[in-house]
């Protein structure tokens, strides 16, 4: 039988301001990159307009921009989509003149007629064409602020119901510096911010929280098993007997992200990406972030644990380990 | 050995009734006869799986009230209306299975899968409303003029299909068919085939209505929008068929009006429609109020045609049954319904309504996708799910070697039921969801490893192998569940504020996680039985 990191006995707490530097510094790099470049939203946030075109034969991309300037949409971006004959033109609201609803579908007809006068009528497909009003794109960008908020709330609840409190409060935590750093990450990539890259960053914390639901699940039966020692071994020891686990789900599910990034096609590509980073950061959360937040929240607030079966910390450390 | 029979049960339950959900079945599509220009049903054989816009290529649509050129009060009564009107029209578009549905309180969503040309659906939707009253073929000059029609379509060499033809004419005009074939007996052979547009209408309930079965209705259209058809219709006819099927019956059937060319009052002069119930004879009505100059034109047509019978059409579609006139209709008119819901009054005022008070519809959000992009979408995605199942296979085999090949056989009734799920609960399955369901393959794996390893840990500690294996599934539980919950609640969410294709992400994310508890728990538990009893003296777990 293989056995990945049997019996491991590693000390993950210890270098837990370690960890709390290299995320930190990841997070300041990401912030730095989204107060200076911005979020990348998709026009399903801003409104606008978005056309795929397929064209039959390669056409150098500078005579569609000229095609397109010409027409008069001199703010529309253009870039290939996946291949050489695949283009990508890109209207958000504002940056064209493209006001109000019927606007944005006015600019997707003008898109057309730019790609008849440089590629040539006939000569392509439209693919794939959105154009979407303000009005919602307003809507969307509450409605996905709003459900990151309540998942943050209804998980804070789950937890505390199942477990105590001061696991909640770690959980949620950790979950949100996986929100914090998968942001990071999707400006560092200046990813396209679409609905389906906030469903992959939802997904990302229902992960995480599986993640760290695992070891706390493990810390919660050896509390009460191990009466003698202290929380901080009791992490380490949780962490070390779920590590073959960690390892063996990881990687099958980045097997599956990756099968995803690479094959399942340009559309896709963001919320793979988001998935693949996300995998990464809810496994670090769980040991790094979850477990030495609830060493600090017990020291802070001591208390029982959920079952009442022993109580924390309140007991010399068995062993000179400095729980700082 | 009895416990792991009830189990097997089980299993072969869920998967036979999985099977048959996903059994490839005929299903009716609508599409564009390419020859007629009309429309035409065809048997289509597919795995009963709705395919979302983004797969299989389609326009989707968001409505809503435009108040740009004045405001609208009531905008959740305008997008019913709208939704009224846009619902008439759906014909037009030959399109498989169009969904016309309210969003909220003010937005009317329509998808049109496999259709390409957005202006198209543009110019259908946005078209104002045209409510008109127009009194039927009272004299029967439709009935009259059928035997020309079917000598017209007999000289352009087209034959009844129908074998049951004459059994047909019968049951449609009674005492004249002995007297037709009676003569057609005597004439030349060729006119003895039942005529070929008779032989498929049926004589309805009021004057001018013929029923058409269901299936016949496309075939039937094309037949009338034939040029020569048209030359020998009587002068001052038009017909319009019904809006809806209705079922005499077991069948169902759609009615066809034969009209007058000339409306009695259009929309324009109606003011307001309400439907109510009668306090007193309890039936229920819908009361309408016409303005001045409609009142008096009404006054007129009305004295003119007491007893007739007036179809009440909109956008060239027949609304209900037409309801015969009693007497001299002023500025109030009611219709009654007599013993039917008040639905159909409400339906019939919304009716009303729309073509007095047309909605102007803005269009707020609009994507269209192609029908090649799609099925690329759907290639590519079933791709990386295939080598993303591989991926995991491998690595389960490799490293838990038997135990693993339990796991895997168990991630394949994984696959079944979860796209058995969707079939069954006749949810959508759109791009975000495929990559949901290939990312699930990786997560339902993730309950096996927690059982295996937890047996593992059981075997270290010099547990019996029976003991390992029922120990390491009832410790392995709580973590399984715990935290499959969460992930249920966090797509619950995404669900409940996300669109179409993020909607089908959170589904296919909430049935992978059900389908792999039952796969990974119970089916690996009772390939696990089976395993140990077959081998009672086996000393070490391929684990």
């Amino acid at each position: 039988m293989i056995r990945l990191f049997a019996n491991a006995q590693y000390d993950f707490i210890k270098w837990r301001r370690w960890a709390f530097s290299l995320t930190g510094a990841i997070m300041l790099v990401g912030l730095g990159f989204l107060v200076t470049r911005g979020v990348n939203y998709s026009i399903e946030f801003t409104g606008g307009t978005q056309v795929q075109v397929e064209a039959t034969h390669k056409v150098p991309i500078a005579n569609i921009r000229a095609a397109l300037d010409n027409i008069g949409l001199t703010h529309a971006d253009i870039k290939n989509f996946g291949s050489d004959t695949s283009f990508m033109v890109t209207a958000r609201i504002g940056a064209e003149s493209a006001e109000g609803d019927a606007g944005t579908q006015a600019v997707a007809d003008a898109v057309a007629r730019a790609f008849d006068q440089s590629v040539g009528v006939g000569q392509y497909r439209i693919e794939r064409r959105e154009a979407v009003g303000p009005k919602v794109g307003r809507e969307l960008q509450g409605k996905a602020l709003l459900a990151i908020l309540f998942s943050f709330v209804v998980t804070l609840i789950y937890l505390a119901v199942r477990f105590e409190w001061r696991f909640g409060l770690a959980a949620v935590v950790a979950t949100a510096h996986d929100v914090v750093a998968t942001v990071a990450f999707i400006s560092v990539m200046h990813l396209e911010v679409s609905l389906v890259v906030v469903g992959a960053v939802l997904t990302v914390v229902g992960y995480s929280l599986n993640d760290t639901i695992i070891i706390f699940d493990r810390v919660r039966e050896n509390l009460r098993k191990y009466r003698r020692q202290n929380l901080y071994e009791i992490l380490n020891l949780s962490i070390n007997e779920t590590l073959p686990r960690s390892v063996l789900t990881h990687g099958t599910t980045i097997a599956t992200t990756l099968a995803l990034l690479v094959l399942a096609g340009e559309v896709i590509r963001p919320f793979a990406w988001v998935m693949s980073f996300g995998i990464f950061t809810g496994t670090f959360s769980s040991i790094y972030i979850a477990a030495p937040v609830l060493l600090w929240i017990e020291k802070r607030w001591p208390g029982e644990d959920a079952r009442g079966a022993r109580t924390f910390g309140s007991r010399a450390p068995a062993t000179p380990h400095p729980a700082r | 050995m009895g416990k792991i029979r009830q189990r097997l049960y089980v299993i072969l339950g869920l998967v036979v009734v999985s099977i048959i959900a996903l059994v490839p079945r005929n299903t009716k599509e609508r599409v564009i006869d390419a020859k007629t220009g009309g429309m035409k049903d065809t048997l289509v054989r597919r795995v009963p799986i709705n395919l979302g816009l983004d797969l299989r290529g389609g326009i989707y649509l968001a409505l809503e009230v435009d108040q740009s050129k004045g405001p609208v009060p009531d905008c959740a009564d305008a997008i019913q209306r709208a939704e009224r009107v846009v619902r008439t029209r759906m014909d037009e578009f030959g399109t498989k299975e169009p969904v016309v549905q309210i969003q909220g309180r003010c937005r009317l969503i329509v998808e049109l899968a496999g259709e390409q040309d957005p202006a198209r659906a543009r110019g259908v939707i946005q078209r104002t409303a045209f409510l008109e009253f127009r009194i039927t073929d009272m004299k029967s000059l439709f009935k009259d003029a059928l035997p020309q029609i079917d000598a017209a379509l007999r000289k352009a060499g087209i034959k009844s299909r129908s074998n049951a033809a004459p059994s047909a004419v019968a049951q449609l005009f009674g005492g004249d068919t002995t007297h037709t074939t009676k003569a057609g007996r005597d004439s030349a052979a060729e006119a003895n085939s039942p005529g070929v547009l008779s032989s498929l209408l049926f004589q309805g309930q009021l004057p001018g209505e013929y029923l058409v079965p269901e299936e016949q209705w496309p075939l039937v259209d094309s037949l009338i929008n034939r040029p020569d058809v048209r030359a020998a219709v009587p002068r001052g006819l038009d017909l319009r068929w019904g809006a809806q099927s209705e079922s005499r019956g077991a069948k169902a059937y759609r009615a066809l009006y034969a009209v007058d060319s000339r409306p009695i009052i259009t929309g324009e002069y109606l003011v307001k429609a309400q439907a109510r119930r009668d306090p007193v004879t309890n039936q229920s009505i819908v009361a309408f109020q016409l303005n001045h100059r409609g009142a008096r034109k009404f006054a007129d047509e009305t004295a003119r045609h007491i007893n007739d019978y007036m179809a009440i059409v909109l956008d060239g579609r027949v609304q209900g049954q037409p309801p015969v006139i009693r007497s001299q209709i002023g500025a109030n008119g009611q219709i009654e319904l007599g013993t039917k819901p008040l639905q159909e009054a409400s339906d019939l005022a919304l009716v009303l309504r729309a073509g007095a008070l047309p909605a102007p519809l803005m269009i707020v959000d609009e994507r269209t996708i192609s029908g090649t992009l799609g099925a690329d979408s759907v290639h590519d995605g079933v791709l990386a799910g295939v080598v993303g199942i591989l991926l995991v296979v491998v690595i389960m085999i490799g490293y838990y070697k038997v135990s693993g090949a339990l796991a895997v056989a168990a991630l394949t009734l994984y696959c079944l039921f979860t796209l058995a799920g969707l079939a069954l609960f006749g949810f959508t399955l759109t791009l975000p969801g495929l990559a949901g369901f290939v990312l699930s393959i990786g997560i339902a794996v993730d309950a096996n490893v927690l059982i295996f390893e937890r047996i593992r840990e059981e075997l270290v500690h010099g547990k019996s192998l029976r003991l390992a294996v029922d120990d390491g599934f009832l410790h392995a539980m709580n973590a399984i569940v715990d935290s499959n919950v969460s992930t249920i609640l966090t797509a619950l969410i995404l669900y409940a504020v996300g669109t179409g294709p993020v909607q089908g992400f959170a589904i296919t994310l909430i049935i992978g996680i059900i389908a792999s508890m039952i796969s990974a728990i119970f089916v690996v538990k009772t390939l696990f039985l089976i395993w140990l009893n077959r081998r009672p003296d086996m000393v070490t777990l391929s684990i």
